[in-house]
């Protein structure tokens, strides 16, 4: 007998017993379906986060200053915008930008909310990303020099306080005080610390009014420096000379600690990068596991089967199947039933990700062929090996023992 | 031809020895039609089972069509059983959850015909038996004497030149008896080998030769 009768043989003996074939597949696709359905849930989440990174810009280098816990001082001041925009210091640095900010009350006639309000050089919009305005313009120098009390709004927060209004020109309450809208930020999407919830302020009106924060020597603070490499290769280059710099001037011992934290794209992409990765490790072991079974459950349900069908083996090996036909023969039958309860997993892996994904919001679950493929050759591979066993067992029962058998 | 020589068969139970056959000499020439008599426990079912190359002899020579198929291995038997030897059993023994047609062609598909001469061969066959009507039922949509006639459809199938039926009326009624009964009279005019197993006089008058065997022994028409 070659191997496709063999292969119908195993079709339609598992046809003529659909309820056994069912439950024995069940096992097979709840195992594919976790697979599928975790493997795609850590691949949305760990494409969302590195996807929230790249929005940063792939040039961008950020320097969060120390904050002292005593007094509220920080590490970063005015003088070191400056020196990093020197090129004499930085060489591969383009743009400096700085931030102070805090989370303040904010006002718009009866509407009130809360708001992170950041003081913002005015390159800031340019080196962020967030240049284009629905509405209005940005703060200029001037503004800055000035210390003008005009405040540009994010896309969310400008609904929330103005609604309907036009809200260029209206005057809102930043801690009590009056800032005039100037221009409200094109909608940026994104959800940690989003600018569309955020309020800008030119950063010396901020320093003045807002931020008072100061450092130890008692220069003007900023929180935050934003800085853009030449290139994204020359990343690593200008951090070192960022480094190099500011250790220089806050007067950092050779063996002391950095007093401020530098964030990259790519050192954020690294750290995430591990993180999901594990993740999705995790995901995956918890999903092998569950496969594991749900192969054991086959193996089980076969050797029951042998033992049930010992008549049906005995009558075909009587009427001349070979030991082989019967290994085949039932190696076929424990691999379709892997093979179709892995189909089925898919399926029902994805209506998964369908229904999880309204939950999982930016996260969107992504399958992707790769997972697919190892499932469905788990699948097999769970069928192959756990099918051997009882197909060897069948194969060298003896005729009439078999035919014997109540 | 059937050549047995000085057959044994123990089978062991424990420290129990059972010699359910205890050197049979026989011969059963082409298109002989004999019955085996004897009482229960005398050894029958594993003398025909010897003969139909399902079981092997403890002992002794087992000549079929010239071939010795004493101690040839499991492989090799089932490709004899399944190109000369046709088996009639006293419990039908047919697939459940199977149409007639699929357990006629059964054995054509382990011989290594094609679909569609399976199907053609198996449907002839239940029409020469008279169930060209009932080729798609099932076992338990069949009566037992309808289930035996798919049975020797199914041996006579691959047109083997010894068919044995080991008690083929046990479970059937006097009519349906005599139908079977009826159909091996007609194998043997065909020139087929048949061995039956029987208990009834009557049915073993029929037959041209009863062998009657006794405590593994044969005691008469050996
Ligand atoms: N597999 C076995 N293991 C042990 N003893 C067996 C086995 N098969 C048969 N025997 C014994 O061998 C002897 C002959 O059995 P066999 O089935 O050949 O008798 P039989 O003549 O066909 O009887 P019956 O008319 O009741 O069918 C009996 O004593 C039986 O108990
Ligand atoms: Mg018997």
């Amino acid at each position: 007998m070659n191997v496709t009768e063999s292969f119908l043989t195993a079709i339609d003996s598992l046809m003529a017993n659909k309820m056994r074939s069912i439950l024995t597949m069940l096992g097979v696709i709840i195992g594919v379906a976790a697979v599928i359905a975790l493997m795609a849930i850590g691949n949305g989440f760990s494409a969302f986060v590195s996807n929230e990174i790249q929005s940063l810009g792939t040039n961008l280098v950020i320097i969060v200053s120390d904050t002292d816990v005593s007094g509220g001082y920080q590490t970063l001041s005015m003088s070191d915008i400056d020196a990093l925009s020197d090129p004499a210091n930085t060489p591969d640095v383009t743009e400096v930008a700085a931030t102070v900010q805090s989370t303040k009350e904010i006002i718009y006639q009866r509407r009130n909310t809360s708001a992170t309000v950041v003081g913002v050089t005015s390159n800031y919009f340019d080196v962020y990303n967030l240049s284009e305005v629905s509405q209005g313009n940005l703060p200029t120098q001037q503004d800055n020099d000035t210390r003008a009390r005009v405040a540009v709004l994010g896309a969310t927060i400008a609904t929330k306080l103005f609604e309907d209004t036009y809200p260029i020109g209206e005057a809102i309450k930043i801690s009590g005080t009056d800032y005039r809208v100037i221009g409200i930020l094109a909608e940026k999407g994104g959800s940690m610390s989003s600018p569309d919830d955020q309020i800008f302020v030119p950063l010396e009106t901020a320093q003045a009014y807002i931020t008072p924060l100061r450092t130890r020597k008692g220069e003007m603070a900023v929180t935050m420096l934003l800085t853009t490499a030449a290139s994204e290769d020359a990343t690593d280059a200008a951090i070192q000379q960022i480094t190099d710099t500011l250790r220089t001037r806050h007067n950092v011992l050779y063996a002391g600690e950095d007093d401020f934290q530098i964030i990259s794209q790519t050192s954020l992409l690294d750290t995430f990068s591990t993180i999901t990765s594990a993740l999705t490790l995790f995901l995956g072991a918890i999903a092998g596991i569950s496969l594991l079974v749900g192969g054991i459950g086959i193996m089980n349900i076969m050797l029951v089967s042998v033992t049930e069908r010992t008549r049906e083996i005995g009558i075909r090996k009587a009427v001349g199947a070979l030991q082989r036909d019967i290994l085949i023969q039932f190696l076929i039958e424990a691999l379709v039933l892997s093979l179709v309860g892995g189909l089925l997993g898919i399926g029902l892996g994805w209506l998964m990700t369908v229904i999880v994904a309204p939950i999982m919001e930016d996260a969107v679950p992504v399958i992707d062929l790769g997972t697919i493929a190892l499932a469905t050759s788990f699948a097999a591979g769970v069928g192959l090996v756990f099918g051997i066993y009882p197909a060897w067992r069948a194969a060298r029962l003896h005729p009439i023992e078999a035919l014997r058998y109540e | 031809m059937i050549e047995l020589a000085n057959i044994t068969k123990t089978y062991t139970m424990g420290t129990q020895e059972v010699h359910a056959l205890r050197g049979v000499d026989l011969t059963i020439n082409k298109g002989e039609y004999v019955a085996i008599m004897g009482p229960s426990g005398s050894g029958k079912s594993t003398l025909m089972n010897i003969i139909g190359c399902l079981d092997t002899p403890s002992n002794g020579t087992y000549i079929l069509n010239d071939i010795d198929v004493s101690d040839m291995d499991d492989d090799d038997l089932a490709r004899v059983r399944n190109q000369q030897i046709g088996f009639i059993f006293q419990q039908f023994n047919l697939l459940a959850r199977t149409s007639a047609l699929k357990q006629v062609a059964l054995p054509l598909t382990y011989a290594g015909y094609s679909r569609r001469d399976r199907y053609e061969r198996a449907e002839a066959m239940l029409k020469s038996v008279g169930l060209g009507d009932r080729i798609d039922h099932r076992p338990d949509e069949l009566s037992g004497g309808q289930q035996q006639r798919v049975a020797i459809a199914r041996a006579l199938v691959t047109e083997p030149s010894i068919i044995l039926a080991d008690e083929p009326t046990g479970n059937l009624d006097t009519a349906s008896g005599e139908e079977i009964l009826a159909i091996l009279d007609d194998m043997h005019q065909q020139g087929i080998t048949i061995v039956m197993v029987t208990h009834a006089t009557e049915v073993a008058e029929r037959t041209e030769r009863a062998i009657r065997l006794r405590d593994g022994l044969v005691v008469n028409g050996s």
